[in-house]
């Protein structure tokens, strides 16, 4: 039982830093309708951001924010001289777009920075904490309640006079444009804004295991928990993190010493072909799919 | 220029529908068979076993790809997958003593049922979510690989091919082995360029530019798409199971992971989708421009004319794979074909550039 309750909540906590990945994607699909293929290795590039900026010296709280500013001015790059050239493509170029990008990423960051995996302290204590028999990982903990912070905020900021407006892109691009709202300030802002959630997820997870091209691999999950709670849902993030962070720790840890290891991929695998077979638009996700 | 029109007249119906109308085309393309036919007598080994054989293995995939692609328009992101149904299959029926010709055709029916039932599943959706599904066929099909012992042999097994025989004709030496990937190859293409004049090809197009509007003169959607999927994706599985046994000859799990789906869906992309002239440049250019460009850095490098570092040069590849699927894809989305097509046209009516359709 205590093995159970442990595994829950490390996949709890772990699903929480899921979402902190999928958040950025969900960000970005919301506004601009664009499948960002390249969360990962932006979440990568971020961690790469984080060290670079503590390795001139700077504290963890004044390198973040820096490291923030600087992803997110990554973001308006990104959107300014790649995305904005396909409005109006088919899918499969943009998907194809940002996954250039990500090999792009995993190839120039680390091959620039060195690949070695780098370290990132956060002044976390690596001691678990320890309630009754369950060990409770401090990174994974600090990192589910920032995601959920994250998550609270991206909520609040949906109701402010920016977030109103990527809202209302969200809806309808062309009728944006009617009522004066700049569509493409707006997709920009939200690739900011993805930069700076990869900013958050980079150095948490950068804290847990290094950075290095490994970070990039978090899409998948990630993918997971946003068809799970919908692609274009916030709160979805939070819900299909739980539990694709829940079902893909306590399942392998049953299953994984007669099955031959890594059954979390296919755990993974698994939520996203049930999804989009039982429900595919997820969770919390809108019922607009174009469907034969 | 070389492409003369005048001269050329097509005065039935059946000679307008030709496959070549313009008589340059056709030795164009003949000559091209004619030196690929030849290719083990003048290409050193080293070419055409690390170049040239590859190059017409992956175009064979392509076209396998291009045919659901850019045909039916179903995005697919786990070919690979399917690519290592057939070359497992293949391997364990040529084991179990199944002929090698039977083990191919038998290896791409495995591949179609097992890639047609993802498809049928996938089906319900499109678009992105057609993506994510493929995504994780991807996955599945690589996990069952890897952890069941009767299929890979093992955790961190290779496969060795056993030696085989193709119509009497041992596939053992690399020209033996060139030519029947070439003939493979040779044989989709042929394939590919017919169906696109049957009503097979024609359904495949209708659905992809607008299903509605298929369905309602008639072209059943789903029975169509999931005909798309079969016939890709046993195209894909004895590309495959050639792959395996023309080339690789000894196969692990890591040959066919997620990565090489992408590389298959750029060679599509990089080639111009539907494309067969698209799929072979394609190929040929996804697969060789990281390499030569690589060798080139690192022997600019090697003479101290760029200072770079070894980790950045193992990393180069990468980006510049990266860099072309980018370039491409913003500067000509319709690909390599697209280009090739231009120069046709430019000398198509040379010197007379305003007759240019």
């Amino acid at each position: 039982m205590a093995y159970f309750l442990e595994l829950l909540i490390s996949g709890a906590l772990t699903g929480l830093m899921y979402s902190l990945v999928a958040l950025g994607f969900v960000l970005i699909y919301k506004s601009a309708g664009v499948p960002n293929l390249a969360q990962g290795a932006l979440v990568m590039t971020a961690g790469y951001a984080v060290w670079l900026v503590m390795a001139w010296g700077l504290h963890v709280w004044i390198a973040i924010p820096l490291a923030a500013a600087i992803m997110f001015g990554f973001g308006l790059v990104v959107e300014r001289l790649l995305l904005r050239r396909m409005v109006g493509q088919p899918v499969i170029m943009v998907v194809m777009l940002t996954l250039g990008l990500e090999i792009l990423l995993r190839g120039m960051v680390p091959g620039i920075l060195g690949s070695t995996p780098k370290p990132i302290d956060l002044g976390i204590d690596f001691a678990p904490i320890i309630i009754g028999d369950v060990f409770i990982n401090r990174t994974s903990l600090y990192g589910g309640i920032i995601a959920l912070a994250l998550v609270g905020a991206s909520l609040l900021f949906f109701r402010t006079r920016t977030g109103t407006k990527l809202r209302a892109v969200s809806d309808d691009h062309v009728s944006s444009w009617a009522v004066g709202i700049s569509v493409e300030r707006a997709i920009g802002i939200s690739w900011g804004l993805a930069g700076i959630a990869a900013v958050v997820a980079g150095a948490l997870w950068g804290s847990s295991q290094g950075v290095d091209w490994t970070l990039s691999a978090l899409l998948f999950p990630a993918v997971a928990v946003v068809i799970l709670g919908g692609v274009d849902s916030v709160p979805g993030v939070l819900v299909g993190g739980i539990l694709v962070g829940v079902l893909g720790t306590v399942i392998p840890g049953y299953l994984d010493s007669f099955a031959g290891g890594s059954t979390r991929d296919v755990v993974t695998s698994l939520i996203i072909l049930l999804t989009i077979m039982v429900r595919p638009f997820g969770i919390f996700g809108r019922e607009d799919i174009e469907r034969i | 220029m070389f492409y003369r029109l005048s001269g050329t007249y097509h005065t039935s119906y059946q000679a307008d529908r030709k496959l070549w109308k313009i008589p340059t085309d056709r030795w164009l393309v003949i000559g091209l068979l004619v030196l690929a036919l030849l290719a083990p007598l003048y290409v050193s080994p080293l070419y055409l076993g690390s170049y040239v054989l590859p190059w017409v293995i992956w175009s064979a995939a392509a076209l396998s790809l291009t045919l659901l692609m850019g045909l039916a328009g179903q995005l697919h992101f786990g070919f690979a997958a399917v690519m290592a149904i057939g070359a497992y299959a293949s391997i364990h029926l040529v084991r179990a003593g199944v002929p090698f010709e039977l083990a191919l055709l038998l290896s791409g029916l495995i591949s179609a049922v097992i890639g047609a039932i993802f498809g049928g599943a996938a089906l319900r959706v499109k678009g992105l979510y057609l993506v994510m599904a493929t995504l994780a066929m991807q996955y599945l099909v690589d996990w069952v690989v890897v952890n069941v012992p009767a299929i890979s042999g093992g955790a961190h097994a290779t496969l060795r091919t056993p030696a085989v025989s193709f119509l009497f004709f041992p596939i053992e030496s690399l020209s033996a082995r060139y030519w029947l990937a070439l003939g493979w190859a040779v044989l989709l293409t042929v394939f590919f360029m017919n169906v696109k004049r049957t009503s097979f090809g024609r359904a495949l197009v209708a659905i992809r530019d607008k299903d509605f509007a298929a369905a309602v003169i008639g072209v059943d959607p789903f029975r169509t798409k999931l005909m798309a999927f079969f016939t890709s994706s046993f195209m894909g599985g004895v590309t495959g199971a050639i792959l395996a046994f023309c080339f690789y000859r000894a196969v692990t799990p890591e040959q066919f992971g997620f990565n090489v789906s992408i590389q298959l869906v750029a060679m599509v992309l990089v080639g111009g989708l539907g494309s067969v002239i698209g799929s072979w440049l394609g190929a040929g250019f996804v697969l060789l421009a990281p390499i030569f460009l690589t060798n080139l850095v690192s022997g600019l490098a090697a003479s101290g004319w760029v200072p770079v570092s070894q980790n950045f040069l193992s990393h180069l590849p990468l980006m510049i794979y990266g860099a072309m699927i980018i370039g491409f894809l913003l500067l000509e989305p319709l690909g390599l074909a697209k280009i090739y097509d231009n120069i046709r046209k430019y000398f198509l009516v040379w010197p007379f550039r305003h007759a240019r359709s």
